[in-house]
């Protein structure tokens, strides 16, 4: 590398500094100025004001999995409920508020914060960098996730949860229909929960183009990285769509506009437009990150790299682009023209061809490799099946006629769950066995394990394939109870057995976690003998991350030894030192040549204050509380303006004058 | 076990169709996937074996290879060893390959059926709307001459061989009309007038179901079309259009002067002055298989059952529950009792 990779970004001269290039073994001076430079402070006060990438990703993970045991608990008292016919534990509108906040909870509250959890602990650490791009933008995105799910649990032990669905379709969920405070803590949570996605999207996309390690060119970036990106692009595109939707249905029942209201011209299909706009995107972007998690771990089981990575990579951007073009098939009993049905039907089928890359990209991986059958492969192995399944009911419901039957019937909800727990909650699961020890520097228990990938994945299918026959045999979504001659008796009691089964597996992974927390065998850096850089930092990684900014050569730093390919070697241990305050490199979005030195900022509070003055605006707009929303709105300017205040320490125009030994590494 | 329960559904749905004529008698009336008895949804039905077979088929491949890729035997090899990373894009190539033909087939074929069923082949022999209230169906039939019209509820008649045009209204909120052995549901949309056809090719009694959350009864509201003859259902419209019987009409009689006191501000009695029009039309009420939209069987007993406990067994229907003296019942059951 030479100044003249940074001719577009002139450099400063009175800012200018070459950065130290060397190593920073731990225990050396270096490395514990760092150290001291990165950790936050101990006690209450670090507890709020951290900005460490790590510890919000860990909160994401455990907020979102709570999150996920909650509605796991609403959908168990659901199958208590269904498990046979005319039982009457639960009155219709007590029902209603059960399946719409296990629907709200999961898809908002669980399926996406959790992939962000993840990402955020990873993304740093995956590309050789000591934070994301806006780290106090990261702990103001976690602080609303918590206070959005929060506020749209407030009115759940009142008896006055949501109750219209996760789609909330209008003139239902409208001001005549629907009179209580439930949809309008709704739709405020959900604006609320959108400002979250929005900033910690605009955080991953910018990291990605920004923050990479030298050398980490784009193809060298690992899949989960591509599955973020494009998720959260997807995410800057359809949250607008769905934030508007619930803010115009706020204000048709709370000001008396006429957004929806047919008596006076309003439109109930343009909230199936708005909100279907953001919901298919939405269901890409709580799969493709997850997608991700097992085309990076999958291969460390299977002792080779990933087979077709740039296949990969581009099926999930062609997924993400083809799935900005299906909505209407969550619509096609709307009475659209048939011409419209037959282009969404058609783009619905095809977009399972990048799907069948990567199925067939999984099997080539586990069919050249020599499986090691640890707990990560098992779920991973696992969720290749679920996947399969849960696209071909797609592929099915893509079919326009059929899924004029299909269509709100059980077979529908058999598929989300497919999708949505074999591809997210699978993954996810054995992601966390995956990087508990990077984690927590303990491993977790191997026999436990294998007991609850075992429970869980027989569990789930007893749970949830039989709801394709209940679908089949005509059982529509939503009822709270069914009468003994529709014939669903049988196939609904297995359903709810099996649910209680999988439920029993959540809770051996459940007790395994908390086993291993404090019994676990302690690890090393690298207990997998993984590829990626994550595994070159200790366990769990210290506060910088990297003592020395790693200088990357290839896909697989860890491996390359063994690969034996000519694309040189990395430098894991030597490289940009960085000491003068938070500091790590800006490279180059698409080669990764350094070009500036960043300056991060420190740790702060004011994310946390921000998130909490606008989520109590928030709540003074529920209550009609005026002027405490006005006094909030303004106290989060206020703490917004100090948050931005302008510090000399964070001049970001300190370009890096390459060092020489950059050149042997380029 | 589930397959199991579904191939015997399946083989006693078959006897059942093979035996009778009567479709009604099924173990799961809304089985859509093994019984369809109308051109609107018979090629539905046929692609939908087609792609639920191929789906099995696809899983079992992809569970033997993936069984197979996990199971293979291995040379031994160094434990340290790693596999080099060009390999294998042959399995993309060819597996994306096949799924991309298949599903292109697939693409073609199920806009074929789309096409097939997305309209009559010829004009519809009876028109009629059906709009959708909390938590019920009101039914009206069309005719040139006005006198000809007439209004019933959650119980459609229709001739046995001839495409129904159907056009869906809504009086509240969104709600999905589906018979799914007659056809797919279409969604019934406040301040849109959709439509769908049906035909059933056999006499019989084709269950129905609202498809399209719609509140607290959403569970409970079910419709039921009949197809008969076209003399029967000739018989039955002529039936239909007369107004109720005049041996009660009158104030001195304590069961109608209970209705017009109690009942008649939401309900109508054609021919009397009860012209409410926020509940179904119960001029020929006995002449109605079930009561509550599939609630209760018809019987006089479940009949008063429902008006003093609608509340309770159908919580949140717009009906509610009626206070009624012994007395009061039994006349309100007799008055009740005239409306054929």
């Amino acid at each position: 590398m030479a100044i003249s990779d940074m001719t577009h970004n002139p450099p400063d001269d009175r800012l200018n500094r070459v950065p130290d290039f060397g190593r920073a073994p731990m225990g050396s001076g270096t490395e514990a100025h760092l150290a001291h430079i990165w950790e936050s402070l101990p006690g209450w006060r670090g507890w709020f004001s951290t900005v460490d990438h790590k510890t919000i990703g860990l909160r994401y993970i455990v907020t979102a999995f709570i999150f996920l045991l909650m509605g796991g608990i609403e959908a168990l008292i659901m199958r208590i409920q269904l498990a046979g016919s005319n039982h009457a534990l639960l009155t219709p509108e007590q029902y209603s508020q059960l399946f719409t906040m296990h629907g709200v909870t999961m898809i908002f509250l669980y399926a996406l914060p959790i992939l962000s959890g993840f990402s955020n602990y990873l993304w740093p650490l995956l590309l050789g960098s000591r934070d994301m791009a806006f780290p106090r933008l990261n702990a103001l995105s976690y602080w609303i996730f918590l206070f959005a799910g929060i506020f749209m649990y407030a009115s759940f032990p009142l008896g006055q949860a949501p109750n219209a669905g996760w789609f909330n379709y209008v003139p239902f969920s409208g001001p005549i229909y629907n009179t209580g405070p439930n949809i309008d803590v709704f739709a405020l949570g959900m604006v609320l929960l959108g400002i979250s996605t929005t900033v910690g999207s605009v955080n991953f996309v910018v990291t990605l183009f920004r923050m990479r390690a030298p050398g980490m060119t784009i193809n060298r970036v690992p899949i989960l990285v591509w599955g973020t990106l494009t998720a959260s692009v997807a995410n800057l595109l359809a949250i607008p769509a769905v934030s508007l939707a619930f803010f115009l249905l706020w204000l048709d029942r709370q000001i008396g506009t006429h957004f929806f209201d047919v008596a006076n011209g309003g439109k109930p299909l343009l909230w199936q437009h708005l909100f279907w706009i953001f919901g298919h995107p939405w269901v890409y972007a709580i799969v493709l990150p997850a997608m991700g998690i097992v085309s990076d771990a999958l291969p460390t089981f299977c002792r080779r790299p990933l087979v077709g990575y740039a296949a990969m990579a581009l099926a999930t951007i062609a997924t993400m682009l083809v799935g900005f073009e299906v909505w209407i098939h969550h619509m096609f009993a709307t009475g659209l023209p048939t011409v419209a049905l037959s282009i969404f039907g058609a783009a619905s089928m095809v977009i399972s061809i990048p799907s069948s890359v990567a199925v067939f990209a999984w099997i080539a991986t586990i069919w050249l490799g020599k499986p090691v059958f640890k707990t990560p492969f098992l779920f991973f192995a696992g969720f290749v099946m679920l996947f399969v399944i849960g696209g071909l009911s797609g592929v099915m419901t893509a079919a326009v006629s059929l899924d004029w039957q299909l269509n709100e019937t059980y077979f529908i909800v058999a598929h989300l769950h497919y999708v949505l727990i074999g591809i997210n909650v699978f993954p996810v699961v054995g992601g966390i066995y995956y990087w508990f020890p990077k984690f927590t520097g303990r491993m977790m228990d191997e026999k436990m394990g294998k007991w609850s990938f075992w429970v869980m994945f027989i569990g789930f299918n007893i749970g949830f394939f039989p709801m394709h026959v209940a679908g089949l045999l005509g059982m529509p979504r939503r009822i709270y109870t069914y009468s003994s001659r529709m014939g669903w008796d049988t196939v609904n009691m297995i359903i709810s057995i099996g649910s209680f089964i999988f439920a029993v597996g959540i809770l051996i992974f459940l007790v395994n976690v908390a086993l291993s927390l404090k019994r676990g065998a302690r690890v090393g850096a690298n207990p997998w003998d993984a590829a990626t850089l994550e595994w070159s930092v200790s366990s769990p990684p210290p506060a910088y991350n990297f003592a020395a900014i790693p200088i990357i050569a290839s896909r697989h730093p860890l491996w390359e030894d063994r690969l034996d390919e000519d694309t040189g070697r990395s430098s894991l241990t030597e490289g940009y030192l960085l000491t003068q305050g938070r500091e790590t490199i800006g490279t180059s979005p698409i080669d990764a040549k350094p070009v500036t030195i960043l300056k991060m900022p420190e740790d702060s509070s004011t994310p946390f204050f921000v998130g909490l003055f606008v989520s109590l605006m928030f709540v003074g707009l529920l209550l009609h509380w005026w002027n405490f929303a006005g006094i909030m709105a303004a106290a989060g300017c206020i703490a917004l303006i100090i948050w931005m205040w302008p510090q000399k320490a964070l001049a970001q125009r300190v370009p890096s004058a390459a060092h020489s030994h950059g050149e042997a590494h380029d | 076990m589930s397959t199991v329960t579904f191939r015997t559904s399946g083989l006693i749905a078959l006897a059942t169709v093979s035996t009778a004529t009567m479709a009604s008698t099924t173990d799961a009336p809304l089985n859509y996937f093994l019984h369809s008895y109308g051109p609107a949804a018979k090629p539905t039905m046929h692609l939908g074996w087609l792609l639920a077979g191929l789906s099995v088929a696809v899983c079992l491949i992809i569970a033997l290879l993936l069984l197979a890729a996990v199971l293979r035997k291995r040379p031994l090899a160094d434990p340290r060893s790693i596999g080099r990373e060009g390999e294998g894009l042959r399995w993309i190539y060819i597996g994306t390959g096949i799924s991309t033909c298949v599903l292109f087939g697939l693409v073609i074929y199920s806009l074929m059926v789309l096409n097939e069923v997305a309209k009559p082949p010829q004009a519809p022999a009876v028109i009629l709307t059906v709009t959708g209230y909390d938590w019920w169906w009101k039914i009206e039939y069309e005719h040139d001459d006005p006198a000809h019209r007439f209004i019933t509820a959650n119980e459609l008649h229709i001739p046995v061989g001839q495409p129904v045009l159907i056009k869906l209204k809504s009086a509240d909120v969104i709600h999905a009309f589906w018979v799914p052995t007659l056809a797919g549901k279409t969604q019934m949309i406040p301040g849109l007038t959709n439509q769908q056809w049906i035909q059933a090719d056999v006499p019989g009694i084709y269950t129905g179901q609202c498809a399209q959350y719609c509140g607290a009864g959403h569970a409970h509201m079910g419709l039921e079309v009949i197809a008969e003859s076209a003399q029967d259902f000739e018989k039955w419209q002529n039936a239909q259009r007369r107004t109720a019987p005049l041996t009660f009409m009158s104030n001195e009689d304590p069961g109608h002067k209970l209705f017009m006191d109690r009942c008649a501000g939401c309900h109508t009695i054609r021919g009397t002055s009860a012209a409410g029009d926020h509940a179904p039309d119960l001029t020929h009420l006995n002449s109605r298989r079930w009561l509550a939209a599939g609630l209760l069987t018809n019987t006089p007993d479940h009949l008063m059952k429902w008006v003093i406990n609608a509340q309770r067994l159908k919580p949140g229907s717009r009906m509610p529950s009626i206070a009624l003296s012994e007395s009061e019942t039994t006349e309100l059951a007799l008055f009740l009792s005239t409306l054929n």
